[in-house]
């Protein structure tokens, strides 16, 4: 053979050298990406936590596989390179080393899946008793979250009570969209015609994150949401506030802003409560619009800037956008953002 | 082209189109398939590019929104359909006829078809760009965001008609390769004696022929929908968009092997010729590949696992999913195998299929990672997604590509491509896709999903998606090496010799470039490798006969004319029934004179 003594032992140690950095420096950028706003990786919930304990072992076995691979590639490459003199170990195979990397795939896979299979018969399997309902509807491109229990509706912001188990029912109104809020779960999609449906229960007070995760259109990239999980106190009160009915303004700007939304058709599409012309069912119910946290489907930030953006040239801020641009003076503008804004 | 041959004004220039034109030789169809498959590569990988200058920072405005859809469509759409299935059918074409000691494919003028049926799908898909809108539904064009209602344009007109057409072609080509591969063997190939990129040839050829139905079902469904009012995929009258996405991942799947198999097929041959040993485990590596093929029909829910399917499919398309990785590693250990005890030459063409096995492996088990639904629910259209799936295209298949054109290149040509620059290709390549794939795991981590134009900053995913549009101008450096590198080759003398690495398969047995006829004498086989058999064993070449009496199909210009018949066919179905009409008149002249044309 000749390919022994200290260039290979020089080999070997180089390649687990490249390997072990290699593997090291992806650890950091995982570390530091599991550490971002929209994670995947630092589950808020009891079945978010499920998947990443899944997710954590399939990452070792799969990291180890990798690491292995790079290293014995890096190594025959250096140990069998070619130099003068050597010649070719002249072999068809060997059946013991076949038998054995055959059983090692079947064992890592085994080890993958025996926790995967318990965990997604917990994940898919039905929802406490207990569950608090939820329907989340897809619209192109913005989510509808209704409380059939509670009698409310909004858009964009998801409220939930923390340590209850919740039920999430997935719609969709057009196309196929995604539910994706990766602290709290794994995504599953809204389908036409089909109800589907998740179930978590949130385990911290906070705001997350959620996306669109279907491509569902031109706007797909901003159809965005937040989810705020709330003490129990608090929802309570969340959904006090809501159940309360908008109440007409009866003078300055904001009464203007009241007609102007009549003659603007913007009745046609939108409904708000207590304001018995408003009972539009295609863009989102907007009785309390002024106390949402996100605008234009979740896209940005509900701020008076914004607003007026969005009011000025919708599609210019949200392409396809299916308000359409209702060309509103500035002073128009200002009456509708007056009378928005009063309905907290 | 009928302009193309009017501009030309020397005699001996049009007649060299002709030839090419009306050839059924499976070497010049091969190059057809090569010059425009690497076009088309070309022209996605600017796709790419525009892709990713568009995400290279926050809210980018370099691309809208309409156009950024279009582009991602298209980009998948062309290097799928237009380059990394041609680039393979090139291969084949040159290769399966020399690697089984045959004079041609088993039915030349539908080889000939076969191309230019690829060439009319492949201008029709492109010409959508400036004809109204590329398809922007994404490849997998899910329904209902396909229907009419929310895609009134012709853009998704423009793709199953193309798709379809291509469909055709692939269909001929896999028919053609199979029965080739099964009936032309030259003396004592028995089908264990075949090289293993004969075999992944018959395992792709078979997974087209068995796919192929199945997309052309669902995509004449989608035509009707959209413009006869039939209600396959529409929800609103009693249709169903799930219908869609399982018979498209029915083929869809099957048709990721389609792409890899070859690559694996190739670095089978490069990685024995190269280390100067015989493949390590040739039957346990062919019977992986076949069981690729097999299971590669049992796992296509794998990419539903978020639409619902419940508990007990979610299981079952797991295991089956998981099942994959055992034949998969059972290779790549094969592969490291035949490395083992080597005494290797490092080639370009080494370089490639060496790294073929690392990154692969990568794509490889990030694959099997989200074959398990519970961590797919956080993967699935997420960038660790668009990391996994180029590992397995860009890492497999593209390297396994440029590993076989830098081997065989002196084959085809009689040149070496040039080495300095193969390998500065290789590291651009090799760097750049690395810098470019593998922090898209990273964004897939902190939550970034697949297919949006753009992106809001204070997410952590300014950096990778920096790094990544960087990586991927490295990547185009490569490539325009490459292209110097080839023209500036082509301008040499041949001077490669029939056998320049040694190889023991069938191919190298003939002159470089083969002659028309490939073998004077149709070699006698013994062995796996025949030529290092004949080498070990002292057997002399047979000698060249003093006249060759050899019998090849002459040239035909009807396969071209039955492939208008086709084009006109397709934008009938685009625009006018009448154009369909005169389509379909001219393919029945065309099949008409096919039956009756003298073979003599």
């Amino acid at each position: 053979m000749g390919r022994s003594g200290p260039r290979r032992m020089i080999a070997i140690v180089l390649s687990l050298v490249i390997t072990a950095v290699t593997v090291w420096l992806m650890y950091i950028a995982f570390v530091d990406s599991a550490d971002t706003p929209q994670t995947t990786y630092q589950a808020m919930s009891d079945n978010a936590q499920l998947a990443q304990d899944v997710y954590t072992i399939i990452f070792i076995l799969a990291g180890a596989v990798m690491a292995g691979v790079i290293a014995l590639t890096l190594a025959f490459s250096f140990i069998y390179r070619e130099r003068p003199g050597q010649q070719a170990l002249q072999i068809h195979g060997n059946s013991k080393l076949e038998l054995l990397w055959t059983l090692l795939p079947v064992l890592i896979v085994a080890a993958m899946a025996v926790p995967t299979f318990n965990a997604i018969a917990v994940i898919t399997g039905d929802a406490p008793e207990d569950s608090l309902e939820v329907k989340a509807v897809g619209y192109q491109w913005w989510f509808q979250f209704q409380y059939p229990e509670l009698g409310v509706v909004t858009a964009s912001d998801l409220h939930l009570p923390v340590d209850r188990p919740i039920l999430v029912k997935l719609e969709s109104k057009d196309v196929i969209h995604s539910f994706w809020v990766p602290q709290l779960s794994g995504k599953v999609d809204m389908v036409p015609g089909h109800t589907n449906q998740l179930w978590f229960t949130p385990n911290t007070v906070g705001e997350f994150m959620g996306q669109c995760a279907e491509f569902c259109g031109l706007s797909h990239a901003n159809m965005r949401f937040r989810v705020f999980v709330h003490t129990q106190e608090d929802f309570d009160a969340w959904v006090q506030s809501q159940l309360a009915e908008a109440a007409t303004p009866e003078e300055g700007l904001a009464a203007a802003g009241a007609q102007q939304f009549t003659m603007s058709g913007c009745i046609g599409c939108h409904t708000v409560r207590g304001n018995a012309l408003a009972m539009g069912v295609i863009g989102p119910e907007l009785t309390h619009f002024g106390s949402r946290t996100r605008l234009a489907g979740g896209m940005v930030e509900n701020t008076e800037v914004e607003l007026r953006r969005w009011l000025k040239n919708p599609p210019a801020m949200k392409p396809g956008s299916i308000m359409p641009n209702l060309n509103l003076t500035d002073e128009q503008i200002d009456s509708l953002v007056a009378y928005l804004y009063s309905l907290q | 082209m009928a302009t193309a041959v009017g501009s030309l004004s020397q005699p001996e220039d049009r007649s060299k189109i002709w030839e090419w034109m009306t050839t059924v030789d499976h070497k010049k169809i091969a190059a057809l398939y090569g010059v425009t498959g690497f076009t088309f590569f070309l022209f996605a990988g600017i796709q790419a590019l525009l892709i990713r200058t568009q995400l290279a920072v926050p809210n980018g405005t370099v691309l809208d929104a309409d156009l950024y859809n279009q582009l991602f469509t298209t980009h998948a759409l062309t290097m799928i359909f237009l380059a990394i299935m041609p680039l393979g059918a090139s291969f084949f074409n040159y290769f399966i006829p020399l690697q089984i000691g045959a004079r041609d494919v088993a039915f030349p003028r539908l080889n000939a078809l076969g191309y230019w049926t690829f060439l009319v799908g492949g201008v029709m898909l492109t010409s959508s760009f400036f004809l109204g809108g590329a398809p922007d539904g994404g490849w997998f064009a899910y329904a209902p965001l396909t229907s009419t209602e929310y895609a009134p344009g012709k853009n998704l007109d423009f793709y199953t008609v193309s798709l379809l057409i291509l469909g055709i072609s692939s269909l001929m080509g896999a028919l053609n390769f199979a029965v080739t591969i099964i009936n032309m063997r030259a003396p004592g190939m028995l089908m264990m004696r075949l090289p293993v990129y004969m075999w992944m040839t018959l395992v792709v050829a078979f997974l087209l022929i068995l796919s192929l139905p199945i997309i052309t079902v669902a995509l004449i469904q989608l035509y009707f929908d959209r413009n006869f009012s039939t209600h396959f995929f529409s929800p609103e009258a009693g249709g169903d968009p799930i219908l869609w996405q399982h018979i498209f991942w029915l083929f869809g799947h099957p048709e990721v092997y389609v792409l890899i198999l070859p690559s694996m097929g190739i670095v089978s041959e490069v990685l024995p010729v190269m280390s100067r040993k015989p493949l390590f485990g040739y039957s346990a590596i062919v019977f992986a590949g076949a069981a690729i093929g097999v299971l590669g029909f049992a796992v296509w829910a794998h990419h539903m696992f978020t639409t619902g399917l419940g508990t007990v499919p979610l299981i079952v398309f797991s295991a089956s999913t998981m099942a994959i990785g055992v034949p998969t590693g059972i290779k790549i250990f094969n592969w490291l195998g035949t490395m083992w005890g080597g005494n290797i030459r490092f080639t370009t063409a080494t370089y490639f299929a060496v790294s073929f096995i690392a990154l692969f492996t990568i794509g490889g088990i990030s694959g099997v990672m989200h074959a398990s639904p519970a961590v797919d629910g956080q993967h699935q259209d997420s960038y660790f997604v668009v990391a996994h799936l180029h590992y397995v295209l860009f890492g497999g298949a593209i390297m396994g590509i440029f590993a076989g054109i830098f081997y065989w290149f002196p084959k085809m040509t009689g040149r070496f491509l040039d080495e300095r620059m193969g390998k500065f290709t290789f590291w651009a390549l090799f760097v750049g896709q690395n810098l470019t794939f593998f922090p898209m795991h990273f964004l897939g981590l902190a939550g970034m999903p697949r297919r949006i134009y753009t992106y809001d900053e204070g997410l952590g995913w300014e950096t990778w998606n920096l790094v990544a549009t960087g990586g991927s101008y490295i990547i185009a450096l490569g490539v325009l090496v490459f292209l110097i590198n080839f023209f500036k080759t082509m301008r040499q003398a041949p001077t490669a010799g029939d056998n320049p690495w040694d190889g023991g398969t069938l191919e190298w047995a003939t002159s470089s470039p083969p002659p028309e006829h490939n073998f004077d004498v149709v070699p006698e086989v013994r062995d796996r490798d025949p030529l290092w058999y004949n080498r070990d064993h002292g057997i002399a070449a047979a000698p060249k006969p003093e006249h060759l009496h050899i019998h090849l199909p002459p040239p035909s210009y009807i396969p071209l004319v039955v492939a208008m018949g086709v084009a006109l066919l397709g934008i009938g179905a685009l625009s006018h029934i009448g154009v369909s009409v005169l389509g379909v008149a001219v393919i029945v002249y065309g099949v008409w004179a096919w039956a009756l044309e003298p073979t003599e």
